[in-house]
């Protein structure tokens, strides 16, 4: 048996098993914290912080995915430190990434008044797409490194090992070893990957396709062709 | 970014683990499959061909149009020498450089002629030459429904049993097996019980490629559950590099070795006998016939050391929840049942089975090889594995049938590797394919080609003409998994529902339209009539079955709405059945069956001195008529050879090179690839790619109990040969995991 902890979220009481994360614990009296890394299919990292909370005595804001619930902790989910905290953050992704396939995310900048403009001096992160085998295309110009797909293809699902981080701070970018194209690696195409990207930054090849205004009919006559060997 | 029209729920078409899809669909074009996280089967993964393999759909041969052969349409005798054609006439004019008879030629028609044509032929076969004449191959691609409809046609129609599918090439030996010593062929428990386990044997299964999803459990089973697994298998397949122990035994051994391995269990004291005392019978029998098993023994006949047969005993004997899962390996040899024997045994003397955790699972192959067999589509068997030949049976088939009494044939019908060895004068004579491939799928294809020619009469009902389809008469165009409602059965005996998602395309029509509409034009020219074929959908045609069939009698599209249920389901309050066997056995007492060794009917010799093994890929399905007409196909597009370094260098034999594998049935040429992965004396080719088939080269020997063919084992001689005398030479492979 595990012992129920008791603490106060936004001045609400709530009691919850031992292990139980703050996001989790929050939903359980009806608040919703935002999340834009985490997953309930992946091992939480509290990479973006987009949902750090205030716990009295911490000096720091305390990400609520990973953070446990202890006892007689509180905890402010909305205080102006929180909030503005939030929309810097959304407000540094908007300015180095294109966010045009994250609906969820603009429609929170909506919510937190996050200006896109903030920072114009930012530079954004412009990488070709790379469309290099017939099931997806990678576009890293719209990925936050949220680290979701690098987990899938590891341990969270897969056990492939095909991609992680490249690069350091600024230059960091998801990608193969090697930087070798996806078919060349331990690949093996699953789109685990595609499936819990929350941008648009993997996805299948027929939906890009379909974006770039091709018909259905176009698409389909497409893949009979065979790669030929480079002689 | 796309917004969807529409998203369905619907269950993958590959393999038999029944993954869980939604179909995106934009203009009625689905561009997009995900998967929902809480799915209980999946938990949202999927594999290449799940996610992204299912644009075969669109694939500008598919036929949407029916088809017959010139000669029937104009009303002409069948003109000689029945050859493949896979071209389809322009217009109905005749196709250039056609090397036959234009007569043979494929000519675009409408539903009604071809139906008509298709009912003319088979009526006048059948009233010509009887029962006997006539045969079917079912489908396990296609629903439960599907299937249902097909052998009731041929048993209350055609009034034979010559019913069959894949299943006899896949786990008939499994399936003789488990219902001599349990009585019952399913999978025991949930294929997601493997986190349960703490000790599982894998055998004769890349469950990575096969059953991709399951692999992934048992990567997490052994990672993050702390699991011992022990995977026996002659090549160093994927799950190696998860496993505590890998016996490399030489293919076609398995009854040595696992027979040591009970030597081991029960000369060391490790037997379960509470269980053996209270569940099972024959063991004192069983206990002497052991004797000569030493791991000595087995090690000379398997080349696995003596050492690690006595390891893997005793882990698995000593685990608290052990369990066993096989594949094609321990099935497709022409001793097939004994070798499944062997595992049966193992978990009698251990008592693992019954629990959850637990359990003797073959890993069934196709989406609905279970559902399929569940529904009848075999020579011995009505839905629910009700025995033909047991008068109770025939006549509760006929009440639901509304057949005459004694109507119904109580003969047992011919095996599929039968019907085709039975087409000749005074055998069988027609032969209706709904969706099979036998031209890629039996062994020794030489012979079966001869066969194929010898047929008077071939109706193919599929999305493609594929290499049997080719051979074909008429030709009825049905829907992919993607355009018609039904239900699949997965390995662990989940029910689920199949969805349409977009319109048939061109004229196609879902497989059980089909049956029914020319089951009607049968009746009319037989004027006979049973009941009934006129569903209004095909939730009728499963509660049908499930009137006599109680193993689905509490299963409904309602109930199975959101999540599948596992039968047994015997009514409609009951929750389903994960694990099977809890209190007993269908047949009261598990059995033990003493086995002999038999070795492989072809041992390698100095003139073929290496043994074949065949098998699957990833990338790949079966005989290749959707995923090489897939995009599948552009990341895997040759056939290849695995050869053992050792034995590459030996034969001057570098990788990428061209080599012809050559045994006393048939060559092919492909390119080699030398790896590890394989063992020294075996070489690897995998049976989907139809200008290179491995089952030109198979042995047709069965297994004498459940005639399933021995394809995992024959005699094979490799030698270089030169870039043109590949299909494909400008073909590429390029890959990083191979």
């Amino acid at each position: 048996m595990t012992e129920n902890i008791t603490l106060t979220i936004d001045g609400q009481q709530v009691s919850v098993e031992q292990g139980t994360t703050l996001l989790k614990a929050a939903q359980e009296i009806g608040k919703d914290i935002p999340t834009i890394c985490f997953h309930e299919a992946t091992t939480s990292n509290a990479l973006c912080r987009i949902c750090v909370v205030e716990v009295e005595g911490q000096r720091l804001l305390q990400p609520a995915c990973i953070v446990k619930a202890a006892p007689d902790m509180k905890v402010q989910t909305r205080s102006e430190r929180v909030m503005r905290a939030r929309k810097t953050i959304l407000e540094m992704l908007a300015s180095t990434m294109d966010l045009s396939d994250a609906p969820a995310i603009l429609t929170m900048m909506d919510e937190y008044g996050a200006r896109a403009e903030r920072f114009p001096d930012a530079e954004r992160r412009e990488v070709e797409v790379k469309d290099d085998n017939p099931m997806y295309v990678r576009d890293y110009s719209k990925c936050l490194l949220c680290w979701r797909c690098v987990q899938v293809c590891a341990s969270d699902a897969q056990y492939t090992f095909a991609i992680n981080f490249n690069g350091r701070g600024y230059e960091t970018q998801i990608g193969t070893f090697f930087d070798k194209s996806i078919p060349e690696t331990t690949c093996v195409l699953c789109g685990q990957c595609v499936a819990v990207c929350p941008t648009g930054a993997l996805k299948p090849k027929r939906e890009f396709l379909l974006e770039q205004g091709m018909s259905p009919n176009e698409i389909s006559v497409m893949n009979t062709g065979r790669k030929r060997r480079k002689t | 970014m796309i917004k969807p029209d529409r998203i369905v729920t619907t269950t993958c078409p590959y393999c038999g683990v029944g993954c869980n899809l939604q179909l995106h669909v934009k203009d009625d074009f689905i561009f997009k499959v995900t998967s929902p996280f809480d799915s209980p089967v999946n938990h949202g993964n999927l594999c290449v061909k799940g996610r992204f393999g299912y644009d075969y759909i669109y694939h500008p041969k598919r036929v949407t149009t029916p088809l017959v052969r010139r000669y029937l349409l104009e009303g002409k005798p069948k003109p000689e020498g029945r050859e493949q054609v896979f071209a389809v006439s322009k217009d109905g004019k005749p196709i250039e450089h056609s090397q036959i008879s234009n007569l043979w030629d494929w000519v675009e028609t409408d539903w009604g002629t071809a139906l008509n044509i298709t009912a003319d032929k088979l009526v006048e076969i059948y009233q010509r030459d009887g029962s006997d004449a006539m045969a079917v191959y079912c489908c396990a691609k296609a629903t439960n429904e599907d299937n249902y409809l097909l052998q009731k046609m041929y048993r209350a129609i055609f009034r034979t049993n010559n019913v069959d599918h894949c299943t006899r090439l896949c786990h008939a030996g499994s399936v003789v097996a488990l219902q001599q010593a349990v009585g019952s062929s399913a999978m025991s428990n949930t294929a997601s019980q493997v986190i349960q386990n703490d000790v599982f044997i894998v055998t004769g299964s890349n469950t990575s490629e096969n059953h991709p999803i399951i692999a992934l459990q048992m990567k997490e089973a052994v990672e993050k559950h702390g699991a011992k697994m022990i995977v026996v298998d002659p090549r160093r397949i994927d799950l190696v590099d998860f496993a505590e122990l890998w016996l490399p035994l030489k293919p076609g051994t398995n009854v040595p070795l696992f027979s040591a391995m009970a030597h081991v269990i029960v000369k060391e004291g490790l037997v379960n006998n509470e269980f053996i005392a209270n569940r099972t019978e024959g063991y004192q029998e069983f206990v002497e016939s052991l004797e000569k098993f030493t791991p000595e023994y087995a090690e000379k006949i398997s080349g696995v050391p003596a050492e690690d047969i006595r390891k893997a005993a005793r882990l698995y004997a000593k685990a608290r929840n052990g369990a066993i899962y096989w594949g094609m390996g321990i099935s497709q040899l022409s001793h097939g049942t004994a070798s499944a024997l062997t595992l049966i045994h193992l978990a009698f003397l251990t008592g693992h089975i019954g629990r959850e955790g637990t359990g003797l699972n073959p890993l069934r192959g196709q989406n609905n090889v279970q559902g399929a067999s569940d529904m009848g589509a075999m020579p011995y068997h009505y839905p629910g594995y009700m025995r033909v030949d047991n008068e109770d049976n025939a006549k509760k088939w006929e009440t639901a049938w509304r057949v005459e009494p004694g109507g119904l044939s109580r003969k047992l019908g011919l095996t599929t590797t039968e019907i085709l060895s039975h087409a000749h004068e005074g055998g069988v004579r027609a032969l209706y394919i709904m969706g099979e491939n036998p031209m890629m799928s039996e062994p020794n294809l030489n012979v079966t080609r001869e066969h194929m020619k010898e047929l008077e009469f071939i109706v193919a009902q599929d999305i493609f003409i594929n290499e049997s389809g080719a051979f074909a008469d008429v030709f009825l165009p049905a829907t992919p998994f993607a355009e018609k409602e039904g239900t699949f059965s997965n390995t662990d005996r989940r029910v689920q529902r199949v969805r349409q998602a977009q319109t048939p395309r061109g004229q196609s029509r879902p497989d059980w339209q089909i049956i029914c509409d020319l089951a009607l034009r049968l009746e009319l020219r037989l004027k006979r009539a049973t009941v009934k074929w006129d569903y209004s959908d095909p939730e009728e045609i499963l509660r049908e079955m499930a009137s006599v069939n109680t193993d689905y009698a509490g299963i409904t599209y309602q109930r199975i709405e959101k999540v599948g249920l596992q039968y047994p389901v015997p009514t409609m309050d009951h929750p389903g059945t994960p694990t099977l066997f809890k209190e007993s056995f269908p047949r009261g007492r598990g059995k033990f069956i003493p086995v002999d060794y038999v070795p492989v009917k072809e041992e390698p010799d100095d003139e073929y001195p290496f043994i074949l093994t065949t098998g699957r890929l990833l990338e790949h399905w079966h005989g290749g008529t959707m995923t090489r007409h897939s995009a599948l196909n552009e990341i895997y597009p040759e056939a290849r050879v695995e050869i053992h370094p050792a034995d590459a260098e030996l034969h001057g034999i570098r990788n990428g090179d061209p080599v012809k594998v050559q045994s006393r049935r048939g060559e092919i040429v492909v390119r080699a690839t030398v790896t590890e992965k394989t063992t020294v004396g075996v070489v690897f080719i995998p049976w989907h790619f139809a200008e290179a088939a491995g089952n030109l080269l198979t042995n047709d020997a069965l297994d004498p109990q459940a005639l399933i063919p021995e394809f995992k084992a024959c005699a094979v001689q490799v030698f270089p040969a030169r870039e043109n005398e590949l299909a494909h030479p400008d073909v590429m492979l390029q890959r990083g995991r191979y």
